[in-house]
């Protein structure tokens, strides 16, 4: 396959930025979209030019480091993966592919397609935590805890965390985010301790780094690798709205 | 900050404020609605007028006129807010969007759809509101202001019309998206209740727009 490939460079976190072109050819078609990435640094290298900057560890869909905004979508018009987990056959011959960072203030760019998502790690430590003592590994099924309600904790858990629903989104919100944090364990016995104190604190957190707030668009579910459902950002407003109303602080 | 203003200020408060004032002009348009079709009585506008003349005088619909202003004036101050604050969180935007992928037309356009539907508002207000208070109307048999006159010589002209029927287009598609997005945004999300809730919304944002459309639309060919 030949392409052209329109990518974002940025120097650094204060430069302004452009978009440079380059072509490339005898892309195979099986190839991830990562590894024609790594063609393309390979010639520029040899080049003696600067390879592009772009995440990724696991290559495997599960650890949500790869990012990239591919022809106007995060992680590319494929639905349900991550962009290692996307293959060249997904274009088509001759295309122009635009590939850009994530965009939101809260996520600054580090360098060309790598951003800074450590506002959702300060979340996760504003309170997506349990602070009770869970002990070792327990025996399976020693607490009680109904299919339907494993089954839809775990859905929350699936989360990996990659800030797609952040860049698919008009707001930059990180509801859909946030909110699965916070499900995951307030789904379970465990989480329930702190439980409204934690919508409480992880929404604070939310706002104060610069997320934008939720249209109910839709975008980021449809967008996220692993499908989280809007019914968590539901469930977040309910457990935030109830916890201001009903604690005594 | 109080309890209060913290959960008012914050990203879900103030979408929650749009929802309940969004929830109030949908039930405000339902009554809005069926004042509008004593337009139709083929009385000469008699029973239209007396019904004008007690909604301006009522000291209770006076009252609740009130809080409809305040509404009105608090969703779209609110839309603003959140439209800037928004803004704010992406500076620099994507060169490509492909915003069709993954979401309503609509639901990325309630900002633009609601300030049509403001500058429709003004030249609504303006029309009836202002001439039943301060405008020099005759009085009709009954001896009440003769509303009914003001409103059908506006139905008469063509271009006002036009602008009536396209400007509840605009509404149709913010209550596309808005009607089951204020449920969304206050919790309810529920899989026995969220299929029903979407498609009441449908209905209502087809149904009620398209009713207000018919009234000028009819007066307009029958006249
Ligand atoms: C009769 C007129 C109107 C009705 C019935 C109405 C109703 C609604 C409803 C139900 C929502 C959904 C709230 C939510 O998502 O929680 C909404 C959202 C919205 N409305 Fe309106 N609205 C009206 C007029 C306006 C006007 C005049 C403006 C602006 C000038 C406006 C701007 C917006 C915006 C920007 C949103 C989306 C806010 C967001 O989710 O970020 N609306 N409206
Ligand atoms: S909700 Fe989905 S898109 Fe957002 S961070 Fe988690 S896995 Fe990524
Ligand atoms: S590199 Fe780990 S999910 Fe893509």
């Amino acid at each position: 396959m030949k392409l052209t490939l329109k990518i974002w460079r940025q120097k650094n976190t204060n430069d302004k930025g452009a978009f440079k072109t380059y072509d490339i050819d005898g892309v195979s078609p099986d190839m991830s979209f990562l590894e024609m990435i790594d063609v393309l640094n390979e010639q520029l290298i040899e080049k003696d030019e600067d390879p592009v900057h772009f995440d990724h560890d696991c290559r495997e869909g599960i650890c949500g480091m790869c990012s990239m905004y591919i022809n106007g979508e995060p992680h590319g018009p494929l639905k349900g993966v991550t962009t290692c987990q996307l293959h060249m056959r997904s274009f088509s011959d001759g295309e122009t592919i635009t590939i850009e960072p994530w965009r939101a203030k809260a996520f600054p760019v580090v360098k060309d397609l790598a951003v800074d998502r450590s506002a959702f790690d300060r979340v996760i430590q504003a309170g997506g935590y349990v602070s009770v003592n869970t002990g070792g590994t327990p025996d399976a099924n020693e607490i009680p805890i109904p299919k339907s309600v494993a089954d839809e904790a775990f859905d929350a858990a699936t989360c990996i965390g990659c800030g797609a629903c952040v860049a698919a989104c008009k707001n930059a919100s990180a509801m859909l985010f946030v909110s699965a944090k916070i499900s995951q364990l307030s789904m379970l016995p465990q989480g329930q301790v702190e439980k409204s104190e934690r919508a409480e604190k992880m929404v604070a957190q939310m706002d104060a780094e610069g997320f934008g707030a939720c249209t109910n668009t839709g975008a980021c579910s449809a967008e996220c690798p692993k499908g989280i459902d809007l019914k968590n950002i539901a469930r977040m407003n309910r457990e935030y709205l109830g916890s201001k109303m009903g604690s005594s602080n | 900050m109080s309890w209060l203003t913290d959960t008012l200020t914050s990203s879900i408060g103030r979408k929650v404020i749009m929802s309940l004032t969004g929830l109030f002009l949908i039930i405000f348009l339902i009554v809005h609605l069926s004042g509008n079709f004593q337009l139709l009585m083929d009385d000469g506008g008699l029973q239209f007028n007396a019904y004008a003349k007690f909604m301006t005088s009522n000291p209770l619909i006076k009252f609740t006129s009130y809080g409809l202003y305040a509404f009105i004036l608090l969703h779209i101050i609110m839309s603003a807010v959140l439209a800037a604050k928004n803004r704010k969180a992406r500076p620099v935007g994507y060169a490509k969007v492909k915003g069709s992928a993954n979401s309503a037309w609509a639901s990325r356009n309630m900002g633009i759809l609601g300030t049509v539907i403001l500058i429709f508002l003004v030249i609504h207000m303006r029309s009836y509101w202002y001439e039943m208070h301060w405008g020099d109307i005759p009085m009709d048999a009954a001896g009440n202001k003769d509303l009914f006159k003001v409103v059908s010589a506006s139905f008469a002209q063509w271009w006002y019309v036009a602008i009536y029927v396209v400007s509840m287009i605009f509404l149709a598609f913010h209550l596309s998206h808005g009607f089951s997005s204020a449920f969304q945004t206050l919790g309810v999300n529920h899989k026995k209740y969220t299929p029903f809730i979407k498609g009441l919304g449908i209905v209502y944002a087809i149904l009620i727009p398209a009713a207000f459309a018919s009234i000028p639309l009819y007066m307009f060919f029958n006249n």
